[in-house]
């Protein structure tokens, strides 16, 4: 069996944008915040609350999209709580939201035990189904990838063309990545960075909890501890890899979840005797090459990382 | 709108105070998720506190814990000093671990050698780790956040990778790396527990990290690189070369907390050696307000939360993860407290306009 085999088929390449879409949503969530000048490090936690916020709401009430919903809402707050740290207290961005990924992480894990502890059975959700697109998803090959696939997913790609807009042909886009380069600038336009940065926060934590929500309700079914597992960091990783572009991060967010299934693949298959850790090692060693090469052509938000003082002028 | 910090007189009495009142404030939290898990918090804390400190044993099992945070805390504690932030104290824990599990693994070493060696080995993979981002930072401005936190997630699958493939244990089968031998197991200080010599490293490490960053030039010129990379300039510091020796000396703090855990505790390497310390480094770091001393009592107060949750969670079921809350939701108190020990918050409908001038 030759191993190309094992990658060019409809499957593969299916399973590829199924494991990339959560990364897609993280990563347009904290290109959000970066192009306001805010690192959001609680992204991790935040996909973990909409994880299981998601999970709970769906398992309680039945209904996958008020999970959905449930998931955003939980993001949202979590975004505002990281504002009211980094915006208006003007913490370190660094620490705080790492403080707030150790926090909302610690508490996500104790809530889990605490209302799902009773039940010896697996608990799960029955998941999204797939809904392919008349037409489109007959395409060979392209279509099964990216047209049969969950409601989830297509809002997915609405949501990478809606920002792509917003951020470059309207006003409002325009005020955000200003406050995201120059705070200073922006005030002599009007414009309040504190409001624009508190909600650019608050939207990019809806977007991660909406990426928590698709890992159990489309993706796996269930809640484990190792849900999120990373993935909220390797959305650091593909902003820069994307360059703070949206078009570009659903590119690398692709690329990444095409490792991803491809590692899988090799695992299950059996094909190349080496331990599977070492493809997982990939997608890391990409960004920091990545990193070392695009530090200078693209440095990223000038303001990033930089709290903003309305009495330094 | 507007919102605008206004800064207090400066109160020596609030600074020290705001440390205690957030971890005061994070315990009251703490017992606000304990009831809710329906178990009285007095109950919960009278069995932490006997479980952490309750007899000469579970003290030393406290310290024991306590030493590799104590480690990732001076770690963090001098990155953090220079504004270099290395959030990869966890990755460079893991690289130090895989190096004392080697050395102490070498037939051919001389026995005496063993234990210095696998400290040595450790503190150099440690601090050669942490030296890569910030060479990458002060030649190619390659932000340190991200690649520090690229690097712990190389290592750990490096790290798992070579434990399921050649360093599998040749004799459980286990993925765990071979045992090292007797000769380079820590020596044990206190007989009939577990207090080994990486305890003492810690204390050792935390009086020379002090009297470094207090009484040294070294230690003054990461002051003024951390407070003022202009002034540094002008004093004649070479920035670059500041932070490039800072990196060195935070990964050999992780580095050595690597060491600790296989020849004091787990005699071997496996995957699940860290336990979360490097990032917990990070959280008595900013316990201790960045001042070295401070963090012992800091290191101190999670090991006493962990080893307590353990014991709580056993005897009355609240879910041992309260710990990792704790640990959050202190560091995001002291955060808080420090802000508000320094500034009061006013909010202002109307964005205030400069005076053209």
């Amino acid at each position: 069996m030759n191993v190309l085999d094992l990658f060019l088929d409809a499957g593969f390449l299916a399973a590829a944008v199924r494991l990339a879409i959560p990364l897609v949503l993280g990563t347009l969530s904290e290109l959000l915040a970066e192009r306001s000048g805010v690192l959001n490090l609680g992204i991790e936690g935040m996909m973990l609350a909409g994880a299981l916020a998601g999970f709970a709401i769906a398992f309680g009430t039945g209904s996958l999209w008020l999970g959905v919903l449930g998931a955003i809402l939980i993001g949202a707050l979590l975004g505002l709580g990281l504002a009211v740290l980094v915006v208006v207290l003007r913490l370190d961005q660094t620490v705080a939201g790492l403080g707030l990924t150790i926090a909302v992480t610690g508490l996500v894990f104790f809530a889990y035990r605490l209302v799902f502890s009773d039940s010896d059975a697996q608990i799960s959700v029955t998941t999204f189904k797939t809904v392919p697109v008349p037409i489109l998803s007959d395409i060979p090959l392209l279509g099964p990838m990216l047209f049969d696939q969950y409601a989830l997913t297509y809002c997915t790609y609405g949501l990478v063309v809606a920002l792509t807009v917003f951020l470059f042909r309207t006003p409002a886009g325009l005020a955000l990545r200003t406050v995201g380069e120059n705070p200073l600038a922006a005030v002599s336009a009007g414009i309040s960075p504190i409001r624009v940065r508190i909600l650019a926060l608050m939207a990019a934590g809806a977007l991660a909890g909406l990426a928590g929500a698709y890992l159990n309700l489309a993706a796996f079914g269930s809640f484990t501890f190792g849900i999120v597992a990373g993935r909220g960091w390797i959305c650091l990783a593909l902003v820069v890899l994307g360059r703070w572009h949206p078009v570009n991060c659903l590119a690398a967010a692709l690329l990444f979840g095409a490792v991803d299934a491809m590692q899988l693949r090799l695992q299950s298959s059996g094909i190349i005797d080496l331990p599977y850790q070492l493809f997982l090692v990939l997608p890391y060693l990409a960004t920091l090459i990545a990193l070392v090469f695009n530090a200078r052509s693209a440095p990223g938000p000038a303001a990033l990382l930089k709290p903003y003082n309305p009495e330094e002028r | 709108m507007n919102i605008l910090l206004v800064p207090r007189p400066p109160s020596r009495l609030r600074e020290v105070a705001m440390p205690f009142l957030a971890v005061l404030a994070s315990l009251v939290i703490c017992s606000g998720l304990i009831l809710l898990a329906g178990v009285n918090p007095l109950r919960a804390f009278a069995i932490m506190f006997e479980a952490a400190l309750g007899g000469r044993f579970e003290v030393t099992e406290t310290l024991v814990r306590a030493a590799p945070m104590v480690l990732t805390g001076l770690a963090a504690l001098v990155a953090l000093r220079a504004r270099f932030w290395n959030i990869g104290g966890e990755g460079q824990l893991l690289v130090g671990a895989m190096a004392a599990a080697w050395v102490g693994a070498l037939t051919w070493l001389p026995q005496i050698l063993l234990v210095p060696g696998m400290l040595l080995a450790a503190a150099l993979a440690g601090a050669l780790l942490c030296a890569l981002p910030a060479v990458l930072k002060t030649r190619f401005q390659v932000d340190e956040v991200v690649s520090t936190l690229m690097l712990n997630f190389i290592v750990m699958f490096l790290m798992m990778a070579l434990l399921s493939g050649p360093w599998k244990d040749p004799v459980s089968g286990w993925t765990d790396s071979p045992d090292i031998l007797r000769a380079a197991e820590f020596p044990i200080l206190l007989a009939g527990t577990r207090l080994h010599l990486g305890v003492l490293v810690a204390l050792g490490a935390v009086i020379a990290v002090g009297v470094l960053m207090k009484y040294t030039t070294f230690g003054f010129s990461v002051r003024l690189v951390g407070e003022n990379a202009n002034a540094a300039r002008y004093a004649g510091w070479s920035m670059s070369r500041v932070i490039v020796l800072v990196a060195l000396l935070s990964g050999a703090m992780a580095g050595l907390a690597g060491a600790g855990e296989v020849g004091g505790v787990q005699f071997q390497a496996i995957a699940s050696i860290s336990a979360g310390y490097g990032y917990a480094g990070l959280v008595v770091a900013m316990l201790a307000r960045l001042s070295a001393i401070g963090i012992i009592p800091a290191a101190l107060f999670l090991a006493i939360i962990g080893t307590g949750a353990d014991e709580m969670s056993r005897e009355t079921g609240v879910p041992y993860f309260i710990a990792d809350a704790v640990q959050g939701i202190s560091l995001i108190a002291v955060l808080i407290a420090i802000a508000l020990a320094r500034h009061r918050i006013r909010i202002l409908r109307t964005p205030r306009r400069k005076q053209q001038t």
